[in-house]
């Protein structure tokens, strides 16, 4: 029986009623009086020597108020990466400044080198033309490619970096010699060589930004379109351009989605702040969409050699990679984990393999920086893996179920710690693997594609069996990986006179539905209605702290901490009862909202007990607090480890070359369930961006580091018809051992899972009907290359 | 982007290669070329407007004739700002051979975009810089050879050669910008 309201029901999601009437308010929402526009100066050439940048007549133009350059920065801090990774050989990574302008050189298209700020947008738009007009950047020769960019060492895209290498990373480099041992000698050794390519994260609302100065008290204010406010004041504050914490406030209203570009701080914030208080007036830009396409940081773009040794009945002995991965002009805040320990320590997978090493290297090239999009790291893992291990199956001529199912870790195994460093706390990928084959029958699929052939279709069926690590992040545990900052999350809980509840959360929702389901957990613990509870997050002056949205970590971590805030406010009730009821704070009990002494009737609602906390007329002074108020910070023991297995259909036209994803099924175990609901749209929206990545979505750069792909004209979005319906399951619930939710993550799987499963699909599609010189295709799977691979 | 291509013109060598160094020539060649000034040493400033699938942008830039080994090849190249559109730049490898009585004039065109028009315009301009080379050589052969007897109708056909030139180019010198945009209207459809 499906419950109605609390932990478990589809509550429906009460954001949309703003998002759905008109009512959301974003960042380009707020007008404020006084306002001033600014706009940037972006680089056309993608590496260049800035000879000069002459601002005087754009300075005298109608309108103009203020005009920076790179040299007006070149003293304040720069944008830093947040995690340090060492290379092989032990040595610190490549870290270059990343300025708030560019300063000295350019280096990539949309690289922002002056700004300007003046009473209208058009003007300042025009100010802007006549200083890129009046400017003299000397081209260089672009470095794109990251083989080339690696083995040239004349041409740099940072002076000082003269490999263009950010790092060479092993994982673990100890596996190394046994991994190259066990390859050597294995019976059955499966390569291959792929692309997994580069997405532009394409919010539906860009990135903006409105900085504020009080000069009568020193206060700043910074309404930014951000997943994390509290990490962007950190950012810009103490490192960029040195403002005390206490004097920054930065807030993000409702956000229309980031999938990771907007975790990041990106100097046009430092920039309107800094304006504003030069100007004393509030100033505001808002990204064109060009801009979003040449300046959010992308995700993706790895270069990867995988190889699959095993026996000849299929099991695994060993997997080895070798990876090249973008990192852009910059290092973005996440940038360099990405690769690394959100990458490399998912290579195991969810298989009993013994032996795993990984190697990266990171490079800088002159495109817009990479940092993590939606899965971050484990997608490129996943579809590594799950590709190689198809390919192997159809050499050992092996049934890539049965293969799957034969090296799977097996439930009696946990806790499991991989080859590759991490501790899988519980599981059963058997049993979503036996589901998704139910939910999909695979009994059916013989006669389905036998109609399809006779239709003229070539019907294929795609597997993936997918893990990722997500409830971001131990701290104890990315601290030794490199992190710079622990991703622990708060959480206060205001219970207020009337009793009515504020929940103060270090998340931040932009499109997840925190405001609903949050308010479920509360609900649910506190006995009390939803409706009861508000959930407020995006304002570093409301909320205590926190790490934000991003690595499915709002249930997992922050939801957690508001978990633990809501039993100290229990544990703080029972304290309250005994006084009003004159018994042993031991002998109270808390139940279905109310407040007992045990084995009584007598009992004190929990509205009572807050009005109480609020009007206390006789508290004993010495031993009971007035006020009703918890905050709870949370750092979670482990990562969560979701996984599942996802099933893809599709029917292929061979003359065309066209890829019809007609069915699409996932059986995921995200541990207990909040809202199903919400789950299957989070899962609705992840498989719905891997299929765009797998058939419809690539960034090309051409060789001078054009953005070829710089608008919707030429970047393929998924639209609704690329789309089935979705097919999804999430009964399998093994709940996560160390949170006490036992929740797992979801916001990302989909994303995860989808890609390798499409493209397995069509390799399949194509074998069953007898085109089998066709191993791989690169995403996205397209049908100029699905027509090419049939023809080549 | 890169082609080639080449194209017979009946006129001999050396009045094809004094088509080449007239610099009014060059201009009314050039599609969408607005002005041209300055001289053959030092490079001529050029304002070309165009059109180039959802951005329209009036190019300035420098044109120079460089690697001229007179009477056999030259390369010509541009270099043009079109403000927020972006930029454009390209070169033609141009060689002459005497063959059939006449001029084989053959080109390899190198040329590249840049910001705006390399973002938004990227699909079209591969299209778009064979149509501009097109253009450019077509024009270029008619100038040379002067209007032909169809054209001409019962006028006296010139025996001196720049006097067909010239009354090909004036005589067209507004004539080709208008179904210019018409063609890019079309092309962004």
């Amino acid at each position: 029986m499906p419950k109605d309201f609390g932990i478990g029901a589809s509550s429906k999601r009460r954001e949309d009623v703003r998002f759905l009437t008109g009512q959301g308010h974003y960042t380009d929402d707020l007008q404020l009086h006084g306002q001033a526009h600014a706009v940037f100066v972006r680089s056309n050439v993608a590496h260049g020597r800035i000879r000069s940048v002459n601002t005087a007549r754009a300075a005298t133009m109608p309108g103009v108020l203020a005009v920076f350059t790179g040299e007006d920065f070149k003293d304040v801090g720069g944008n830093p990466a947040g995690w340090l990774i060492k290379s092989r050989n032990g040595e610190a990574m490549r870290e270059p400044k990343r300025p708030v302008l560019a300063h000295g050189k350019v280096r990539h298209v949309g690289d922002a080198y002056a700004a300007v700020v003046a009473e209208t947008y058009q003007q300042a738009k025009d100010a802007a033309q006549q200083i890129a007009d009046d400017s003299v950047i000397e081209e260089l020769p672009a470095i794109i490619d990251m083989a080339a960019a690696v083995a040239d060492a004349s041409n740099r895209v940072h002076d000082e970096i003269p490999d263009n290498l950010c790092y060479d990373w092993g994982w673990i480099e100890d596996n190394r010699a046994r991994v190259d041992e066990v390859i050597k000698s294995a019976p059955h050794v499966t390569t291959l060589e792929l692309v997994n390519n580069r997405l532009v994260p394409n919010a539906m609302e860009p990135r903006a930004s409105i900085g504020e100065y009080f000069p009568g008290t020193g206060d700043y204010r910074l309404t930014t379109t951000s997943q994390n406010p509290h990490l962007t004041r950190l950012l810009v504050a103490a490192f960029v351009l040195g403002i005390p914490e206490n004097k920054l406030t930065v807030v993000a209203p409702d956000v229309g989605g980031g999938f990771g570009s907007k975790i990041y701080h990106y100097g046009e914030e430092a920039l309107v702040l800094t304006a504003a208080r030069k100007l004393k007036r509030p100033v505001r830009w808002t990204a064109e969409r060009s801009e979003s396409f040449l300046t959010d940081a992308h995700g993706r773009d790895h270069v990867t050699r995988i190889e699959l040794a095993c026996d000849k009945q299929g099991n695994f002995l060993a997997f080895r990679t070798e990876t090249m991965a973008n990192v852009g002009a910059y290092l973005s805040n996440f940038a360099t984990v990405t690769p690394t320990f959100l990458h490399g320590t998912l290579m195991a997978g969810p298989y009993k393999v013994p032996n795993v090493y990984v190697n990266v290297k990171t490079v800088f090239t002159n495109t817009a920086p990479v940092d993590a999009y939606r899965g971050a790291g484990r997608p490129e893992a996943t579809f590594s893996l799950e590709r190689v291990i198809d390919k192997m199956c159809r050499e050992l001529n092996l049934d890539p179920f049965e293969v799957r199912r034969r090296n799977f870790i097996t439930p009696d195994m946990f806790p499991y710690t991989t080859p590759v460093g991490l501790a899988y706390d519980t599981g059963n990928y058997e049993a979503t693997l036996d589901k998704v084959m139910e939910i999909a029958d695979v009994a059916g699929f013989e006669a389905r594609r036998k109609a399809s052939a006779a239709r003229g279709k070539l019907r294929g069926l795609g597997l993936s069996t997918w893990i990722e690590a997500c409830g971001i992040a131990p701290s104890h545990l990315v601290g030794v990986l490199g992190s710079r900052v622990g991703l622990y999350d708060a959480a206060t809980v205001r219970v207020n006179a009337t009793g009515n509840i504020s929940v103060m959360t270090g998340a931040h929702s932009h499109g997840q539905g925190h405001e609903t389901v949050f308010a479920q957990i509360v609900a649910e613990k506190l006995g009390i209605p939803e409706s009861s509870v508000e959930i407020v997050h995006g304002d570093t002056s409301k909320i205590p702290f926190g790490m934000g949205s991003y690595g499915s970590r709002s249930l997992a971590v922050c939801g957690v901490a508001m978990s633990k805030a809501v039993d100290k406010i229990i544990a703080k009730g029972k304290k309250i009862a005994a006084h009003m009821l004159e018994a042993s704070e031991a002998d109270i009990t808390f139940e279905a909202g109310k407040f007992s002494v045990a084995g009584t009737d007598k009992a004190k609602t929990f509205g009572e007990i807050a009005f109480s906390a609020y009007v206390p007329h006789n508290y004993p002074l010495e031993t009971l607090e007035p006020g009703l108020e918890e905050t709870a910070f949370y750092d979670p023991a482990n990562f969560t480890y979701p996984a599942g297995a996802y099933l893809c259909e599709v029917e292929v036209d061979a003359e065309t070359g066209k890829v019809d994803v007609v069915a699409f099924h996932c059986a995921d175990d995200f541990g207990n369930i909040m809202n199903p609901m919400v789950v299957e749209g989070q899962v609705h929206g992840g498989v719905g961006q891997g299929i765009g990545q797998a058939l419809c979505e690539n960034t090309f750069y051409d060789e001078n580091g054009q953005l070829l792909t710089g608008s919707y004209m030429d970047y393929a979005m998924p639209r609704a018809a690329d789309l089935p319906f979705y097919n999804v399951d999430y009964s399998c619930q093994t709940p996560c051992t160390h949170n006490p939710l036992g929740v797992k993550g979801c916001g990302e799987a989909g994303a995860i899972g989808s890609p390798p499963a499409v493209v397995n699909a069509v390799i399949d599609a194509l074998h069953r009907g007898g085109i089998t010189h066709v191993t791989h295709i690169d995403m996205p799977v397209s049908p100029n290359r699905v027509w090419s691979a049939i023809h080549g | 982007m890169q082609l080639s291509d080449s194209r017979q013109i009946a006129a001999p060598p050396d009045r094809v290669w004094a088509a080449i160094l007239d610099p009014d020539v060059l201009k009314a060649c050039i599609p969408g070329c607005e002005s041209m000034s300055g001289s053959l040493e030092a490079g001529y400033t050029v304002v070309v407007a165009q059109k180039v699938g959802p951005v329209s942008a009036r190019f300035t830039g420098l044109l120079s004739l460089t690697d001229i080994t007179p009477g056999r090849a030259v390369t010509i190249s541009g270099e043009g700002k079109g403000g927020a559109a972006g930029f454009a730049r390209g070169g033609a490898r141009v060689t002459l051979a005497e063959e059939g009585g006449g001029t084989l004039l053959s080109y390899a065109v190198d040329a590249q975009v840049g910001g705006k028009i390399a973002q938004l315009g990227s699909r079209i301009i591969d299209g778009f810089a064979k149509k501009m080379a097109d253009q450019f050589f077509q024009r270029f052969a008619e100038a040379v050879e002067g209007p032909n007897e169809a054209a001409a109708g019962d006028q006296p056909v010139e025996d001196h050669p720049r006097k067909g030139w010239f009354g090909k180019i004036f005589g067209k010198k507004t004539g080709p910008q208008a179904p210019d945009a018409t063609e890019s209207q079309g092309g962004e459809a």
